[in-house]
């Protein structure tokens, strides 16, 4: 028994029941990845191949990051595309010739499948071989689906990984694979942890550009930075790599489980281990700690999102000194976040699915101190006098290793007391 | 296939969204994926509303494609009807429900729900959002409203005001009042606030004022076909705008054309000698068809600017603008395609732009002054203060808007006047705008090899600038520096000089002075 690893408490969630539920759901598409992975990624161009919804959602999502030159972009199908009338492939291979001509610093082409392609069986994992046949050496054309009838949300980034695994050199080198798409700033300084240990050497899936894309083989162990990497995992598998069983780095206690599972791997000694994250630890419970004044004994309700949520429960409650009263992720996979599920103490609901009408009866009922939820439902939870936290931030933001623990707990501290602050507006109309 | 980065329209489900999301008692059954849910934070964020839409989506997945999907239909149908009891619905399909052809309005029909349950055909590959919004309203209105008794005194219904809509909320209180000064009381405001029940009621006003013809075109020429009402065909935006209006609704409802504008100040601060310096300004107009046309009036007879070009994205209303071209000289651009309306911007080099959210940032590019007429905005666009387009007010609102990124002319004499001072110099920007102010950069000593380049031969057609009138020309001011840049190479071209000097530089000027 090391001092690394958290108690857990007497009883956890891994066994508790989960309320699975189907209907209406309120939540993205998996398209939405593109917005964070095409930054992350710097000479892939993500094509998505749909309809005027789906550069409509891309728009929406994107905000501001629209008008800089954005490498993402639809190939929005018309009725003759869909009459037949226009063969599909090869108006796609002159839209992809446009694209590649005007932008030949593009070295990966994503075709990202949506709902509308999906419907009408548009092959474009064929096109995607087609395509990198007429334009190698210089472009790789890849494939994923992204639909909404496939993937929610962040399950997009786990399918654009997904995608590259069968295609990643072969290695038999022992390495540490670090798998998901973080903000530059976090990637290094995780990777700053890593070999302050010792442990190397150290590859990242995504990397941020093809020439720099990771081997994998039977000596890569993985360790997953997100936990909605179900499919990236599955496929890493089949290719001999071994995923650590950890907690997701977030907090303090998350940020240690996660590097000690790592450094008993690469056999690095509990003295060296103390030595590199003692510093760091004790400014992650620092900056909690301020957020936590806020937080402490208030109630949370998680609406199903990114598959974040049960990571992040188990850091407000054990971290910041939340109640957890419901919490719901798009979907779980126990073998993922397991570990997250034995460190959250039983007592809240654990909900799978959604049927939205039903779950904000559920909320309303509730009324939890701060509820987690999409903006579809923020705003209106506010005025109905509920304290939200809008769930999109959590992934668009840095929030993972030590370094943002404190940054972290802040977001949720954040519409706790902007409420206490204005409290004196109620009824000012 | 087209491939697209910014739309300045969403598909036409979205355009039924904005009316139903604008009414009350109404509900929509959508037939849609999950993730089509997305447009619900147009809604509660970028028009910052304080409850759900009053939309239910079958967010159907992979798993349920095959006979699935319509009995999905049938639940969220049945679902919404009993959380919700709307007084109607309206039930149709998305971009991808149009593919699997589980047909909403055969499934609807099939249920007796005891109220109008309307089913809208908007075809997703071929039309867009304005499109659906005209659509929907108009199958509502053509469902719901009959021909009835007329109010006692004179009404009107005000139609077209959106969910989303550009400043809609506020050019209904400036309407409202406007025939309220000529004894007009308002009889249904639609779709905005209006219940199913008020639509029934519509056919008691006298006549229609069409606000938004892009939202309620249709249903005005319906409603003046089967129930007899009269619809404006001015739009009440700019002051002359304004008193045409009041002089055809006056006309229209037999009534004296009454008018309090005890409130206007645009007239007289649009007179004042700050303004002059506004005369001739070249200004860019694009956006939705009737804010366009409305502002290219305002812009050329109110604000004394020249209009050097304008168009819209509504291809619905390219006759309209195109004839508007023609009266005002210039050529329309009608297109969707953002990258074309830039280059068309940047081919014309107008001092500023009249446009979207897009065109705003076209501007930030080019570095253009730009103020917004036009959806689609974002949240910056739907205030907090009262701020309408329309009428007496929407005309004072609109002369700040216009004047706000420009310069003010005082600040802009001053910045000509001292224009070589080291401190107060065109570097430092205009001192109500954001930046730090940049001391002026010391001269360089000349750079030989730039001299020798220069004095090289130049290419067939080619402009060179000699050094002297390269730093002549940077003692204009920013603001007019890239339209002497442009005249003077026009200029020479014409002239057949390939080297522009300090000379050509002022002969240009000369040649185009106003």
């Amino acid at each position: 028994m090391t001092g690394f690893v958290p108690a857990p408490p007497a009883a956890g969630c891994r066994n508790a029941p989960v309320l699975k539920e189907r209907g209406q759901r309120e939540v993205f598409c998996g398209l939405t990845g593109i917005i964070w992975l095409h930054r992350k990624m710097q000479d892939a161009f993500f094509l998505v191949v749909g309809s005027r919804t789906c550069a409509h959602l891309l728009q929406s999502a994107a905000g501001v990051m629209i008008f800089a030159e954005p490498r993402f972009g639809t190939a929005i199908l018309e009725e003759k595309d869909l009459a037949g009338l226009a063969d599909a492939n090869a108006e796609l291979d002159r839209e992809v010739d446009r694209l590649l001509a005007r932008r030949p610093d593009i070295k990966q082409l994503f075709l990202v499948g949506s709902c509308p392609s999906e419907v009408i069986k548009l092959d474009l994992h064929r096109a995607a071989e087609r395509l990198t046949e007429r334009h190698a050496p210089h472009v790789r054309v890849m494939n994923y689906s992204g639909s909404g009838i496939e993937t929610t949300f962040t399950e997009g980034e786990d399918a654009c990984l997904a995608t590259m695994v069968p295609t990643l050199p072969a290695t038999d080198e022992r390495q540490l694979l670090m798998v998901g798409a973080l903000p530059d700033v976090v990637e290094d300084q995780a990777l700053g942890l890593l070999e302050a240990m010792g442990v190397g050497p150290v590859r990242c899936l995504p990397a941020h550009r093809a020439a720099e894309t990771p081997g994998v083989g039977p000596n890569t162990v993985v360790a997953l930075t997100q936990p909605f990497l179900n499919e990236t995992a599955a496929h890493l598998e089949r290719r001999g790599a071994r995923i650590l069983s950890a907690p997701f780095p977030f907090g303090e206690e998350g940020t240690t489980a996660w590097l000690w599972a790592v450094a008993q791997e690469f056999g690095v000694s509990p003295e060296v281990f103390e030595r590199v994250t003692e510093a760091p630890r004790a400014r992650a419970r620092k900056a909690v700690a301020a957020a936590a004044e806020t937080l402490r004994g208030k109630s949370i309700f998680f609406f199903p999102d990114s598959q974040l949520e049960i990571p992040l429960a188990r850091f407000l409650t054990r971290e910041c000194g939340m109640t957890a009263v419901e919490v719901g992720a798009p979907f779980i996979n126990k073998q993922i976040v397991g570990p997250d599920l034995d460190l959250l103490a039983e007592g809240p609901v654990i909900a799978e699915g959604q049927d939205v009408d039903l779950q904000l009866d559920r909320c309303r009922a509730a009324r939890p101190d701060l509820t987690v939820c999409g903006l579809g439902l923020a705003n209106p939870l506010e005025a109905e006098g509920l304290s939200t936290k809008w769930a999109i931030e959590l992934v668009f933001t840095p929030v993972h290793f030590y370094e943002q623990a404190g940054d972290l707990a802040g977001l949720f501290a954040r519409p706790v007391r902007r409420r206490a602050i204005l409290a004196g507006l109620e009824g000012a109309a | 296939m087209k491939l697209t980065v910014w739309t300045y329209e969403g598909p036409p489900h979205v355009g039924a969204m904005r009316v139903a999301t604008a009414m009350k008692g109404l509900h929509y059954v959508l037939h849609a994926p999950q993730g089509d849910t997305y447009a619900d934070l147009l809604f509660t964020m970028i028009e910052r509303r304080n409850h759900r839409p009053p939309v239910s989506y079958t967010t159907f997945q992979a798993r349920d494609l095959g006979a699935d999907t319509a009995n999905l239909f049938k639940t969220a149908l049945h679902d919404a009807f009993d959380r919700f009891h709307p007084q109607a619905m309206i039930v149709g399909s998305s971009c991808t429900a149009e593919l699997i052809q589980d047909d909403p309005e055969g499934m609807a029909a099939t249920l007796d729900l005891g109220i109008p349950v309307i089913p809208l055909e908007l075809p997703s590959y071929q039309r867009k959002e304005n499109f659906g919004s005209d659509e929907t309203f108009y199958q509502i209105v053509k469902t719901i409203a009959r021909p009835m008794e007329r109010t006692a005194h004179v009404s009107a219904n005000l139609i077209g005001p959106v969910g989303l809509g550009f400043r809609h909320r506020d050019d209904i209180a400036e309407v409202t009042a406007l025939l309220e000064e000529m004894g007009i009381s308002v009889n249904v405001v639609a779709p905005m606030d209006a219940t199913p029940a008020d639509i029934a009621r519509m056919g008691a006003a006298h006549f229609n004022v069409l606000m938004y013809p892009e939202h309620a075109e249709t249903a005005a020429r319906w409603m003046e076909k089967t129930l007899g009402q009269p619809f404006t065909k001015t739009v009440p935006i700019g002051v002359g705008a304004t008193r045409d209006f009041i002089a055809e609704v006056a006309q229209i409802a037999g009534v004296a054309p009454r008018a309090d504008d005890g409130r206007l100040r645009m007239p007289w601060y649009s007179q004042s000698v700050d303004s002059t310096y506004l005369t001739g300004k070249r200004v860019f107009l694009f956006g939705d068809a009737t804010h366009v046309k409305a502002m290219a009036r305002v812009a050329r007879d109110e604000m004394g600017f020249d209009v050097v070009g304008l168009g819209c994205y509504n291809r619905e209303f390219a006759r309209d603008i195109r004839k508007l071209a023609r009266e005002f000289g210039v050529e329309a651009l009608i297109s969707d395609d953002y990258l074309e309306v830039e280059q068309t911007i940047e081919a014309l080099a107008p001092e500023m732009i009249l446009g979207t959210q897009m065109e705003r940032h076209i501007g930030k590019r080019l570095g253009i002054p730009c103020a917004v007429i036009s959806a689609p905005v974002h949240v910056q666009d739907f205030p907090a203060r009262y701020s309408p387009q329309m009428g007496w007010e929407g005309a004072n609102v609109i002369f700040d808007t216009l004047v706000h990124p420009l310069v003010m002319g005082l600040e802009e004499h001053l910045l000509h006047m001292f224009r070589e001072d080291f401190e107060f110099h065109d570097d430092a920007g205009a001192s109500h705008h954001g930046g730090a102010a940049k001391a002026r950069a010391v001269e360089a000593e000349p750079d030989t090899d730039q001299e020798a380049a220069a004095a090289a031969a130049p290419a067939e057609g080619e402009i060179v600038w000699l050094s002297a009138a390269e730093k002549e020309l940077k003692k204009i001011p920013f603001f007019v520096r890239g339209k002497a840049k442009r005249n003077t190479e026009k200029f020479a071209l014409e002239k057949g000089v390939h080297e522009i000097s300090v000379e050509t530089l002022y002969e240009a000027k000369a040649h185009y002075a106003r």
